[in-house]
C-alpha cells in the first residue's frame, strides 16, 4: 500500500514537473507547478512530516506562486515561445545530470543508501512533528538556520533599496 | 470491517457538518439583508414568505436556474475551475473545527469523536494553508474571464490576500505561544473553566486583544467583505472577479464568500474565545449536557462575529486601494510582530 501511494505522488510529481517546463502557457505551467506542490506535500504526509507538508502548501502553494500567477498576469503573457527555443539545450542537459544520478546510484549505492534513516524502522516519536523540527532548529543546526535568515534579511532589505529609488540619492 | 465504520462514521461527520454549514450560509444571506435593512432603518426582503423568510429558497431557485453564460475569448477550463477553486478550499477548513467537548465514544470497536472531524496536530496550519489556496480560485476567475474588470479584481484581490494572509498567521502565533500547540482541540481545552482563561483576557499572563483585534480586521479583508471588498468594489469594477459569472458558477463564488466568513468566525471563537467553553462554569450545565451547551455556546460565539461582519459592512466606508496596502503592513504586521514579542517575553518571564 505504501509503495504504491508512494509511486502514486512521485509519477504525478514527474509528469506535472514536465509539465511546468513543457506548457506554452504560463497559466498553465503555474497551475501544473501547483499540483506538484500538492503531491510533493503528499510524500511528506507519507513521511509522517505534517508539519513540512503544510509549510509546503502555505509557504508554496499558498504564496510564492500567488505571487507568480499576479506577475504573469499583470505582465499580460499569452504565451512565451522566446524560452522554448532552448530546448535541445535543456534537453541535453538534463540527459546529462540524469546519468550522473542513475551512476551515482549505481556506483556509490552503500554510501548513498548509508546517510538515508533506516525506512523499515521509522523513528520513535516521543514528541510532535513541529517540536522535534523546532528543537533541531535551534540545537543542532542553530548556526545554519541564523546564517540562512540573516541572509534572507539582506535579501529584503536589499529589495526594499533597489524598488525605492530616491534612497540612495539623498543621502548621496 | 473497522475500516468501513470508520469511513462510513466520518462521511456522515462529513456530511452533517457540510448541512450545517449550507444552511448558515443560506441563513446568512437573508440575515445579511434583513440586518443592514435594519441598520438603514428599512425593513430588508419583505415578499417571499412570512417577513422575507424564504428569500434564501428563492434566490438559490433563482441561481439554479439561470442560464450558464461563458464570454466570448474566455479560458472555458479556467472559467470553470475557478469557482471549484474558490469554493472548495472555503469548506474543507472545517474538518478541523471542534464544535464540542472533546469526547472519545466507542463505536463498534472505533474512536469516535463526535464534535471534531479529524483532530490533526498542526489545525492552524492546516486552516491557514487552505485559506490562501482560495486565492487561486478569485485570482484565476479574474484571469479568465477576458474582462478588464474582472482581471482588475483579481489583481487586486491577489496583493490584498498575500499581504492580509500574512497579519492572519502573525496574529495567531501569542495565541499558539501561551497554548504551546497547533491543534485547535487542544487550544480550546487550554481554554476551560471560565472566561478570564480564554485567550482575549488570558489572565495571568498576556492578554491577545490586540492580537484578536489584527486577526478580526485581516480576516474581514481576506474574505473580501467591505470595508475591504476591493476585489469586487461595485462603484468601480462592475463587480469585480466575478462580473461575467452567472447561474450556478456565480454561486460557488457566493458560497465560497459566506462559507470563509463562518470559517473565519469559527477560527476566532476556537482561538480567542474559547470554543466550546462557557464564560462560567455554571452556564455549562452538567457534565453529560456538555455536548449541548457546548454546541449552543459556540453557535452563539459564531453568530456574534457574524453580526459584526454585517455590522461593520453597514459602518464603514470602502478603503481606497493604497490606504489598504499601507494599512497592512505599515499598521497591521508591525502591531503583529510587537504582539508576539511582548506575548514571547511575558510568557518566558512569567510561566503558567
Amino acid at each position: 500500500m505504501e509503495t504504491f501511494v508512494f509511486f502514486y505522488f512521485a509519477s504525478i510529481i514527474v509528469l506535472t514537473a514536465g509539465f511546468v517546463v513543457a506548457l506554452k502557457n504560463p497559466i498553465y505551467s503555474a497551475l501544473a507547478l501547483l499540483v506538484m506542490f500538492f503531491h510533493v506535500a503528499g510524500l511528506f504526509v507519507t513521511l509522517h512530516a505534517e508539519f513540512l507538508a503544510i509549510i509546503q502548501i502555505l509557504v508554496y502553494a499558498g504564496a510564492i506562486l500567488v505571487l507568480y500567477l499576479f506577475v504573469v498576469m499583470l505582465l499580460n503573457l499569452k504565451r512565451e515561445e522566446h524560452f522554448h527555443g532552448q530546448f535541445i539545450v535543456g534537453l541535453f542537459l538534463g540527459c546529462v545530470l540524469f546519468a550522473e544520478a542513475v551512476l551515482l546510484v549505481l556506483k556509490g549505492e552503500t554510501t548513498l543508501g548509508g546517510n538515508l534513516p533506516d525506512s523499515a524502522a521509522p523513528m520513535e516519536l516521543t514528541q510532535g512533528n513541529t517540536e522535534s523540527i523546532g528543537e533541531l532548529l535551534y540545537s543542532t543546526y542553530l548556526f545554519p538556520f541564523e546564517v540562512a535568515s540573516l541572509i534572507l534579511l539582506v535579501a529584503m532589505v536589499g529589495a526594499v533599496i533597489l524598488t525605492k529609488k530616491g534612497i540612495l540619492e539623498v543621502k548621496g | 470491517m473497522e475500516t468501513g465504520i470508520r469511513l462510513g462514521l466520518t462521511l456522515a461527520q462529513i456530511g452533517a457538518v457540510m448541512v450545517a454549514v449550507l444552511l448558515t450560509v443560506a441563513l446568512l444571506t437573508l440575515l445579511e439583508r434583513k440586518v443592514l435593512g435594519w441598520m438603514q432603518d428599512r425593513m430588508g426582503p419583505m415578499e417571499v414568505g412570512p417577513y422575507g423568510i424564504l428569500q434564501p429558497v428563492a434566490d438559490g431557485l433563482k441561481l439554479f436556474f439561470k442560464e450558464d453564460i461563458i464570454p466570448a475569448g474566455a479560458n472555458k477550463f479556467m472559467f470553470s475551475m475557478a469557482p471549484i477553486l474558490s469554493l472548495v478550499p472555503a469548506l474543507i477548513g472545517f474538518a478541523v473545527i471542534p464544535f464540542g467537548p472533546d469526547w472519545t465514544i466507542d463505536v463498534g470497536g472505533v474512536d469516535f469523536k463526535p464534535f471534531v472531524i479529524t483532530d490533526i496536530n498542526i489545525g492552524v496550519l492546516y486552516i491557514l494553508a487552505f485559506a490562501s489556496i482560495g486565492a487561486y480560485g478569485i485570482i484565476l476567475g479574474g484571469w479568465s474571464s477576458n474582462s478588464k474588470y474582472s482581471l482588475l479584481g483579481g489583481l487586486r484581490s491577489a496583493a490584498q490576500l498575500i499581504s492580509y494572509e500574512l497579519n492572519v498567521g502573525l496574529s495567531i502565533v501569542g495565541v499558539l505561544l501561551l497554548s504551546s500547540s497547533l491543534s485547535l482541540v487542544t487550544i480550546t481545552n487550554a481554554q476551560a473553566g471560565g472566561f478570564w482563561n480564554w485567550y482575549f483576557f488570558a489572565w495571568g499572563s498576556f492578554p491577545q486583544a490586540i492580537a484578536f483585534m489584527v486577526f478580526m480586521i485581516s480576516s474581514i479583508a481576506e474574505t473580501n467583505r467591505t470595508p475591504f471588498d476591493l476585489p469586487e468594489a461595485e462603484s468601480e469594477l462592475v463587480a469585480g472577479f466575478f462580473t461575467e459569472y452567472s447561474g450556478m458558477r456565480f454561486a460557488f463564488f457566493f458560497l465560497a464568500e459566506y462559507g470563509n466568513m463562518i470559517l473565519v468566525s469559527c477560527v476566532a471563537t476556537v482561538l480567542f474565545f474559547g470554543g466550546w467553553h462557557a464564560p462560567l462554569e455554571i452556564l455549562q450545565g452538567p457534565e453529560w449536557m456538555h455536548g449541548i451547551t457546548g454546541i449552543i455556546w459556540f453557535a452563539g460565539k459564531v453568530a456574534f462575529f457574524l453580526f459584526l461582519f454585517f455590522w461593520i459592512r453597514a459602518t464603514l466606508p470602502r478603503l481606497r486601494y493604497d490606504q489598504l496596502m499601507r494599512f497592512g503592513w505599515k499598521v497591521l504586521l508591525p502591531i503583529a510582530l510587537g504582539n508576539i514579542v511582548v506575548t514571547a517575553i511575558v510568557e518566558y518571564m512569567f510561566p503558567t
